[in-house]
């Protein structure tokens, strides 16, 4: 008796979990389709977001009273949807400004980046580099809205307005310092993990040839990097030009269409901040305007996003 | 997306000054009927006017220690986009630097909105420059025309050739803004609009910032905005009627010296106000509102106003004095504030 049950007890520990393959298949078509539904659920809210987009813009176009057509959207170098007798609807110039503080970004962060990555990955002992990752990741962490107002507070009091005094309390310099310096650890880390990935053997055969180390850096890892380089410049840069709130506070809320930095200047997504905020009444002409504005934004992205992964693609080089 | 959802900000910021003051008021009121008020529940939404926003942010943040099951939001939607809200329903009291529009009433009609129409202060439109601005001791109405419309000067240097050779940058309160409004009408006129490169922002403090950092900056908001702000900011006196040039102050707002005064209002929801929670903020606001409005920069109502605010709440009597007819009732407020 004792011994049949203890018989007993064995054979169900032994068996565990029944393996019926019914059940088996059916739990694996439940995670597939689960995990499947998830996928989807990013496409659906890129595509939602596209159908929106799409939509309310071509509200703007053919709404009742709407006498801004395609053409003068695109290539019209006035926005003053707001004041003057007659409201303008050109979006130059809120390209023109997107422009300007994603260049100044780009000119600060880009070499800055780069040559820091370059330090951090083949001069910086481990020290060093485990120290200053963490001061990067810190700068990472900081909020936009702290650069805005590190813009509004420092940059432009202290160090431009003592240069010129043609600096504004907003202008596109200090704005685009300010997202330069927000892009800064995006570029860096990205850079640095392109160059880290540059095989050893690459270094030692330049060293076996003879070469200094800055040879070894200049000619052998950088172009080796190159594709990661580029790949994290056009991340970086799309970044900057989709960065809403520095740009918000710091750059002013004037449209217009210049290349001096000292004036303020509106970007697309500023534009977007100023209508939603309540300065245009909800469903007019005016606030359809902001979605006619994010198409233009993402399309520029959207461009840029595929030229990157082009660029990527050719430049590729392939090691082991 | 539904209709006007406009969003706006809604500030917490503690004037700690004005609570001494208020305490003793407030122990008065809640003599009157405590234990009502500490029971009360609700939402009373105040939407409008950012040049009245200092007085109802003060008023809300009292009330909230009195009524403490009371919320009452705040916003600064400006007075258009407050006016839009609370012509449909969506608010229960509208702050106005503006009397009421003829398209605004024809609006609440529309919606069968009623309201009551309360003036509550004066404010001193205020024509502000950077303190570094050493040339610019007095102004017209006719310099402020040329500053502002559309077309106008360039330079400081084209409005008067004894100012410097420099670019001018402007600012302005929103195009939803009853400040931008009476601004428009008192000193552009009908006819003109406003030049285009100016830089506009709903939040009067956006304006404060750009005025006090920039040498060459000139720009205009409410009495209160300055007076917080006294030591960033200067303000230009505007030449009045006698030629003299009339600093904005609690005292040229009184004798009517000062060109560019004006009213402030509170509009309330007819419906709302036979609420216990609104009409007992609105009782609350018309109790407080003398030591509120001049701690906050503003000027007292005469007196014969302030009694003519509080017996029309009581009366609850609706509809405006400035609009007739669908057509703006042409006139100072004096005359028509009956």
């Amino acid at each position: 008796m004792t011994a049949f049950a203890a018989r007993a007890a064995a054979d169900l520990s032994h068996r565990g979990r029944p393996r019926s393959v019914k059940i088996q298949r059916g739990v694996e078509w439940v995670i597939h389709a689960s995990l499947c539904g998830l996928t989807l659920l990013s496409v659906l809210t890129t595509a939602a977001i596209i159908v929106v987009v799409v939509r309310e813009s071509l509200g703007f176009f053919t709404m009742d009273g709407s006498t801004v057509s395609l053409w003068s959207f695109f290539t019209g170098t006035v926005w003053s949807p707001l004041l003057g007798a007659q409201p303008e609807y050109g979006v130059l110039p809120l390209v023109g400004g997107t422009v300007l503080v994603t260049s100044i970004a780009g000119l600060f962060a880009l070499p800055v980046g780069l040559l820091t990555a370059v330090f951090l990955s083949e001069y910086a002992s481990a020290r060093t580099r485990s120290v200053l990752k963490a001061v990067l990741e810190i700068l990472a962490g900081v909020p936009t809205v702290v650069y805005g107002f590190f813009a509004l507070t420092f940059i432009t009091p202290y160090l431009l307005q003592p240069l010129s005094d043609d600096f504004g309390t907003y202008n596109a310099m200090g704005a685009g310092l300010a997202v330069g310096i927000m892009i800064l650890p995006i570029v860096c880390s990205l850079s640095e993990d392109a160059l880290r990935a540059v095989p050893q053997s690459l270094r030692d055969g330049a060293y076996a040839l003879g070469s200094t180390k800055f040879d070894v850096t200049a000619r052998v890892v950088v172009p080796a990097g190159l594709s990661g380089i580029v790949a994290a410049f056009l991340l970086a840069l799309t970044r900057a030009i989709g960065e809403t709130m520095i740009v918000a506070l710091a750059a002013g809320g004037l449209a217009q269409l210049t290349a001096n930095p000292s004036e303020q200047v509106q970007t697309m997504t500023a534009y977007m901040v100023q209508i939603f905020l309540g300065d245009a009444p909800a469903n007019g002409i005016e606030y359809r305007s902001s979605y006619a504005v994010a198409m233009t934004l993402f399309a520029i992205t959207f461009v840029m996003t595929w030229t990157g992964a082009l660029v990527l693609k050719r430049y590729r080089e392939e090691y082991e | 997306m539904t209709p006007n959802t406009t969003p706006s900000i809604v500030r917490i910021v503690k004037p700690a000054r004005l609570a001494a003051g208020l305490l003793l008021a407030s122990a008065l009121l809640a003599g009157l009927a405590a234990d009502d008020l500490k029971t009360l529940k609700g939402t009373v939404r105040i939407d409008g006017s950012s040049t009245v926003f200092p007085i109802m942010e003060a008023v809300a943040e009292e009330f909230s220690k009195t009524a403490p099951g009371v919320k009452v939001p705040v916003g600064v939607s400006g007075t258009g986009g407050g006016f839009k809200r609370f012509c449909v329903g969506e608010t229960e009291v509208s702050s106005a630097s503006r009397p009421i529009s003829p398209s605004e009433v024809e609006l609440a009609a529309t919606n069968k909105v009623e309201f009551i129409e309360l003036p509550i202060a004066y404010d001193a439109l205020s024509i502000v420059v950077n303190p570094k601005n050493d040339w610019m001791k007095q102004v017209t109405i006719a310099q402020l025309k040329t500053i502002f419309s559309e077309g106008g000067a360039k330079t400081w240097k084209d409005i008067d050739p004894s100012w410097p050779d420099r670019p001018m940058r402007v600012f302005s309160p929103g195009t939803d803004s009853g400040t931008f409004d009476y601004f428009k009408e008192a000193v552009i006129g009908k006819e003109g609009s406003v030049r285009r490169d100016v830089s506009v922002s709903e939040d009067d403090n956006v304006l404060v910032i750009g005025v006090s950092g920039d040498k060459d900056a000139i720009g205009f908001f409410g009495l209160a905005y300055f007076t917080e702000n006294k030591d960033k900011l200067r303000a230009v006196p505007v030449v009045g009627k006698s030629g003299a040039s009339v600093a904005p102050e609690a005292s040229t707002v009184a004798d009517g010296s000062y060109p560019l005064a004006r009213p402030l209002f509170l509009y309330v929801s007819a419906k709302a106000a036979a609420t216990p929670e609104t009409a007992a903020l609105i009782d609350f606001t018309l109790a407080k509102a003398s030591e509120v409005v001049e701690e906050v920069g503003y000027v007292l109502l005469p007196g014969q106003f302030v009694e003519r605010a509080s017996a029309n709440w009581k009366a609850r009597k609706t509809g405006t004095a400035f609009v007739k007819d669908g057509a703006k009732v042409e006139g100072t407020f004096s005359t028509l504030y009956k």
